[in-house]
C-alpha cells in the first residue's frame, strides 16, 4: 500500500514539475529586465516555502514524539528534515546561479540570504547528532530536542538580521505585496505543489527505510541479547 | 522552593570542584589569551577599523570559551556514574540543568573578565568608557550562551565524538544572540550609548535568554530521563 502511495505520488510530481518547467520554459516571456534567468524563481522561491512547510511538520512531529513517545513521529521528523535541509539547499543554490548572473556576485550577507543559511546549518546539526547517538530511545528523544531548538532559532535569526545596520541586497517581497504579474502565479502555484508532492514521496520512502532500519537494529539486539 | 535550593546546592558544588582543580577555567582562559593573540596576526587593522570589529573579535573569542566551559557541565559528572546518582536524586531534572547553567555562567564570567582587559591592553581599546551598559551585554549573552550551552551539552553528554557534536549543534543557534551582542558591543566600545538602535539588539538579546531558558527547563525532563 505504502509502495504504491510513493510511486503514484512520485510519478504525480514528475508529472505536475514536467507540466510545469513546460510552461515555464515554452509559454511563458522573458522578463522585462532579467531576460531568461527569472525562471529560477519558479524553483527558488517554491523549495524554500515547501522548506518551511517540512520544517513546520518537523516541530510537530518532534513534539508528538516525546509526548506519545511513538517512534513512527520520529521516523517523520527525521524524513522531514532530510526532505527540507535538501529544499532549503536547493534554494540557496538556485539563488546563487541567479545572483551571479543578476549581482555579479555568488554571495551576499543579505538578510534573507542569511536567515536561509542559518537555517540550512541548524538543521545540518540535527542530521550530524542523529548518528552518533547509538541507543535507539535516545537518538529519537535527543533529536526531537534538538529538532525544537532548532525550530524556535527561526523567529530569532529572522530578527537578528532584520537589525539596523543589516545590509539588503535580496528583491522584496513581490509575493506579500501581490506584484506578481497574472501570468506568473499559476506557474508559481504549482511548482509549489511539484515540489511538495516531490518532497511528499521521498518523505515516505525516508518513512519506510527508517521503520525498517529500526526493525533491522531491534532484531540485531535480540540476537545479541540471546 | 526546594528545587532552587537543589540548584543553589549544584551551582555551588560545580563551582567548588572548578575552582579547586581549574581544570576548564584555564584551559578556556588561557584559550582566550590564544585566540586573541592569534587575531592581531590575522588582522593589520588601524584604529578606525579596530573598533569597527572589536564586537565581533570580542564575542568571537568568548563564544569559543564558552563552549569550552559547558562541555565540561555534564562531562564533568561522568566519572564514577555521578550523573546517574544526580539524576535519582529527589532533585527534579530542572533544579540539575539550572544549577549546571548558573555554574557554567559564572565560569564563563570570569573567563571573560580575565580577557577583556587583555583585549582592552592588546588592541587599544576603551573598554571602560561605557562600561555599565557594556557589563548588562555581556550578562545577557553570557547567559544565552550558558543556558543553551549547557542544554546541548546534556544533550551530547553521551554521544559518541561529543567534543565535536557540541559546537556543530551550539552556534548555529547562537548566531541570532552573536548578532546581537556583536552589534551592541562594537557601538557600546565605539563610544554610543545604550539607546536608539541597540535597543532592538537588546531586545533581542532579552527575548532570546528567556525563550531558551524556558524551553530548556521545559525540555531538559526529557533529555535526563534517558
Amino acid at each position: 500500500m505504502r509502495e504504491k502511495a510513493v510511486y503514484v505520488l512520485g510519478l504525480l510530481a514528475a508529472f505536475v514539475m514536467i507540466f510545469n518547467l513546460n510552461t515555464v520554459f515554452n509559454k511563458l516571456p522573458d522578463e522585462a529586465m532579467q531576460g531568461a534567468v527569472y525562471r529560477i524563481i519558479f524553483i527558488h522561491v517554491p523549495a524554500a516555502i515547501d522548506a518551511d512547510i517540512f520544517f513546520t511538520v518537523s516541530l510537530l512531529t518532534a513534539v508528538l514524539f516525546l509526548v506519545t513517545r511513538k517512534f513512527i513521529w520520529d521516523s517523520v521528523t527525521v524524513s522531514c528534515i532530510e526532505v527540507g535541509t535538501m529544499l532549503v539547499f536547493l534554494n540557496l543554490v538556485t539563488g546563487s546561479i541567479w545572483g551571479r548572473n543578476q549581482w555579479g556576485i555568488w554571495w551576499a550577507w543579505d538578510l534573507r540570504m542569511t536567515s536561509q543559511l542559518m537555517c540550512f546549518l541548524l538543521y545540518l546539526g540535527y542530521l550530524l547528532v542523529r548518528p552518533a547517538i547509538a541507543e535507539p530511545t535516545q537518538k529519537a528523544t535527543l533529536s526531537a530536542i534538538v529538532a525544537i531548538f532548532a525550530y524556535a532559532d527561526i523567529p530569532l535569526v529572522l530578527m537578528a538580521i532584520r537589525l539596523p545596520n543589516v545590509r539588503t541586497q535580496h528583491p522584496g517581497p513581490v509575493l506579500e505585496t501581490g506584484n506578481l504579474a497574472p501570468a506568473f502565479r499559476a506557474p508559481f502555484g504549482i511548482g509549489i505543489l511539484a515540489l511538495l508532492l516531490m518532497g511528499t514521496a521521498l518523505v515516505l520512502v525516508r518513512l519506510h527505510q527508517e521503520t525498517t532500519r529500526r526493525e533491522i537494529d531491534s532484531l540485531r539486539r535480540e540476537l545479541h541479547a540471546a | 522552593m526546594q528545587g532552587l535550593r537543589s540548584a543553589f546546592a549544584i551551582a555551588k558544588k560545580d563551582l567548588q570542584t572548578e575552582l579547586r582543580t581549574k581544570e576548564s577555567i584555564n584551559a578556556a582562559a588561557s584559550f582566550a589569551l590564544v585566540i586573541l593573540v592569534l587575531f592581531s596576526f590575522a588582522f593589520d587593522l588601524g584604529r578606525e577599523e579596530l573598533y569597527a570589529i572589536s564586537g565581533g573579535l570580542l564575542w568571537l573569542v568568548y563564544s569559543f570559551a564558552g563552549a569550552l566551559i559547558v562541555n565540561r557541565g555534564f562531562a564533568r559528572e561522568l566519572p564514577n556514574d555521578c550523573l546517574e546518582v544526580l539524576m535519582s536524586s529527589p532533585a527534579p531534572a530542572w533544579s540539575i540543568f539550572l544549577g549546571k547553567s548558573v555554574a557554567a555562567f559564572f565560569l564563563l564570567l570570569i573567563v571573560e573578565l580575565i580577557s577583556l582587559p587583555v583585549f582592552g591592553l592588546f588592541y587599544n581599546i576603551r573598554w571602560l568608557q561605557n562600561f555599565g551598559s557594556l557589563a548588562m551585554v555581556i550578562l545577557l549573552a553570557t547567559w544565552g550562551i550558558t543556558v543553551v550551552g549547557t542544554s546541548f551539552s546534556a544533550v551530547t553528554v553521551n554521544v559518541r565524538l561529543r567534543e565535536l557534536m557540541l559546537p556543530v549543534l551550539l552556534y548555529p543557534i547562537l548566531i541570532p544572540l552573536l548578532i546581537g551582542a556583536m552589534g551592541t558591543t562594537t557601538a557600546l566600545l565605539g563610544g554610543e550609548s545604550l539607546g536608539g538602535d541597540n535597543i532592538a539588539s537588546l531586545r533581542l538579546l532579552i527575548g532570546f535568554d528567556a525563550i531558551y531558558t524556558a524551553l530548556a527547563l521545559y525540555l531538559i525532563d526529557f533529555v535526563l530521563i534517558v
